[in-house]
């Protein structure tokens, strides 16, 4: 158990160099001259060299790189020359607002796309595989960002049920001071009610958004895994012993699916925390993805390095922490499955066991 | 599904017999018969190609054309879809978009299909240095969400189409990638290829004409989605104002130019393009699914 532990988090550091690599030479390596983006288009030759010199860009590519490794040891990832302050800061404030929009919405597909996938998986062939599939297909086809407008159309343009689009609250309300970041939890503390109920109306409509999507990756592989699990042999003798159908479903389909289930919720939350930036863009969302966004059509290169790299710690730590849940609940992971003979532990693929990928891009 | 069928046919040979089998159009029936998927995904590709064309073909107006005097007019019988702000013909530009946004994601598809499988097959079959390599790139990409990746790089090239294309090509490689060399990792030691090895054929006569043909058709369906894939991201990042740029009437920068009229009612300029978005995607994904199953099918 310790051994794979051990092994695993070795694998994340690595990851993480790997990403810290990647990240340099996507903004070094590739050809963009950040130095004509903070010049301006009118800067003359002489101008655009004294900026290169001042970020350092005359320098050999080695020594950028040794002082762009300083920086990010001692958690410095730049200035942000569009808001003022350190990338870091800036992210940091900003991820419990995405954070809010990942977890709830994350809950809500869970809530519907778990049960859906497994009903779908024991009756398979059945009305309700029938039309969890074509949910599932069509959810997977829908550009979140235009599931979004749809309904803001619906619900605020045409039933005035849902609060207009402007971020986390409306403009008038009074906001309480920030001990989290996150405005439900700030409001919560303080006893704020009439922000905090403000807040949870505003935050329904993107969550629900993003919860659509991902309802589709997430049922679709629990509704694979438990038609895996309910072809096994230890269901049909379960079966054969007279058990219930209940007894059945809660002891051996639901705790094998369970496992299966963290990995696509873990997949799935991932993907969140580097997808939400069109919703974010949608709602207003002042969140990550929408700092990233105003990074983007500002060109704000620290900036959108920083959130890069963050999004990339994120999934790292997101990938970990699946995986090592995923041995807990799962001893075959940390003993390896060999029945007899030595017990040797296959060799996880670098950088780990499974990637992270969108959930469109899974396929099982 | 050209590539299935083939596949199909290949794996058991006495089913296509002249003589004792059915007939080509009643096998079609009866595979349509057994899955719907294959029905939807037929028809709405089909729906999307013909609307594709017809909008490069006869639009009923110019997608370019502005005509401020007209802005803004909601769906009605001169208008089907509305106007713009512009007052541009929105169903004019979803049909020629739309179009655009298959063609873009076709080359996508295509160029990824290629340098993945490709470099799979390389990789998988040289083993050594070279694979340890390949592959240690290929997960160091696939640890960042493809979306963002591909967000990334387009950022950093700069906004033209070609950039574009060139970004999420890389986005979408180490998936085919990896597929491939698992498969060709399998059919290294296979009979066949010891077979070609023995009678003396060259390494890339052997990936070539024997390992690649044996792969491919795992990549071809995963190329299949990718088109899905591509098209949502493609306009995605064009809908961030990363990827291509109005005035072009790709159905990303129309959604987006519609964004800011959708709390004052004007719903038509974003809502028309999405579907459109919807109509090519979920014609590929139901081919997907279908093919998928055919597929998994033959494995077990």
């Amino acid at each position: 158990m310790r051994r794979y532990f051990i092994r695993r988090l070795g694998l994340a550091v690595l990851t993480l160099a790997g990403i810290v690599v990647l990240v340099f030479m996507l903004t070094h390596i590739l050809p963009g001259n950040p130095a004509l983006v903070a010049a301006g288009n009118y800067a003359n030759a002489h101008a655009l060299r004294v900026i290169e010199r001042q970020m350092g860009l005359n320098r050999s590519l080695a020594a950028q790189f040794g002082s762009y490794l300083g920086n990010i040891v001692h958690g410095s990832l730049g200035t942000s020359y569009t808001t003022g302050n350190t990338v870091a800061h800036d992210l940091f404030t900003r991820l419990p607002a995405t954070a809010e929009l990942a977890v709830v919405s994350t809950i809500l597909a869970t809530i519907i796309g778990v049960p859906l996938g497994v009903a779908a998986g024991l009756r398979a062939g059945g009305v309700t595989d029938w039309a969890g599939r074509t949910g599932a297909v069509i959810g997977t086809s829908i550009p979140i960002y235009w599931l979004g407008i749809v309904l803001i159309v619906i619900c605020y343009a045409v039933l005035h049920i849902a609060p207009a689009p402007t971020g986390e609250v409306n403009a008038f309300a009074a906001m309480p001071p920030s001990y989290t970041h996150s405005l439900i939890l700030d409001s919560l503390i303080s006893g704020n009610w009439p922000t905090f109920f403000d807040a949870l109306r505003h935050l329904a409509l993107p969550a629900i958004t993003l919860g659509i999507v991902e309802t589709a990756p997430i049922l679709k592989i629990t509704r694979s895994a438990t038609l895996e699990v309910a072809g096994c042999d230890y269901v049909r003798t379960a079966r054969a012993y007279g058990l219930s159908r209940w007894e059945i479903l809660k002891n051996d389909v639901l705790r094998n699916v369970a496992t299966k289930v963290l990995t696509a919720v873990g997949i799935v939350f991932g993907f969140l925390l580097g997808g939400s930036i069109l919703v974010e863009r949608i709602y207003d969302w002042p969140g990550i993805g929408l700092y990233a966004w105003n990074a983007v059509t500002t060109t704000d290169y620290d900036a959108i390095q920083g959130y890069i790299l963050l999004v990339g710690l994120v999934y790292v730590l997101l990938n970990l922490a699946v995986d090592l849940l995923y041995a807990v609940a799962d001893p075959r992971i940390r003993f390896g499955s060999a029945g007899g003979g030595p017990r040797r532990r296959p060799r996880p693929p670098w950088p780990g066991r499974r990637v992270i990928s969108p959930p469109w891009a899974e396929r099982h | 599904m050209d590539l299935t069928d083939d596949g199909r046919t290949r794996g058991r040979p006495d089913d296509a017999g002249p003589a004792g089998g059915p007939g080509r159009s009643a096998r079609l029936r009866s595979e349509l018969k057994r899955h719907p998927s294959l029905v939807a995904g037929g028809a709405l590709a089909a729906a999307t190609m013909i609307v594709a064309v017809a909008g490069h073909l006869a639009p009923p107006h110019n997608p370019l054309a502005i005509n401020p005097g007209h802005s803004l007019a909601p769906p009605g019988p001169g208008h089907w879809f509305g106007t713009d702000q512009f007052g541009r013909d929105v169903f004019s530009r979803v049909l020629y978009g739309l179009g655009l946004d298959v063609v873009i994601g076709l080359i996508v598809a295509a160029l990824a299909f290629a340098v993945g499988s490709m470099a799979g097959l390389v990789s998988g079959y040289l083993g050594g240095w070279i694979d340890d390599i390949v592959m240690r790139v290929a997960d160091l990409l696939m640890s960042f969400p493809s979306f963002l990746l591909a967000l990334s790089i387009a950022v950093v090239l700069g906004n033209t189409v070609r950039n574009v294309i060139i970004a999420v090509t890389i986005a979408y490689v180490p998936y085919l990638l990896r597929l491939t060399r698992g498969s060709v990792l399998a059919a290294r030691g296979a009979d066949y290829v010891l077979g070609a090895r023995a009678v003396g054929a060259s390494r890339s006569r052997v990936m070539t004409l024997h390992i690649l043909p044996n792969v491919v058709g795992p990549a071809m369906v995963q190329a299949t989605l990718m088109l899905g894939w591509a098209i949502l991201d493609v306009s995605g990042l064009s809908f961030l104002g990363v990827g291509i740029q109005p005035p072009s009437p790709e159905l990303g920068v129309q959604v987006a130019q519609g964004a800011s009229y959708i709390t004052s009612g004007q719903w038509w300029i974003s809502v028309f393009p999405g579907a459109a978005i919807i109509l090519a995607v979920l014609a590929i994904n139901f081919l997907g699914d279908y093919a998928d199953d055919k597929l998994r099918g033959q494995g077990s």
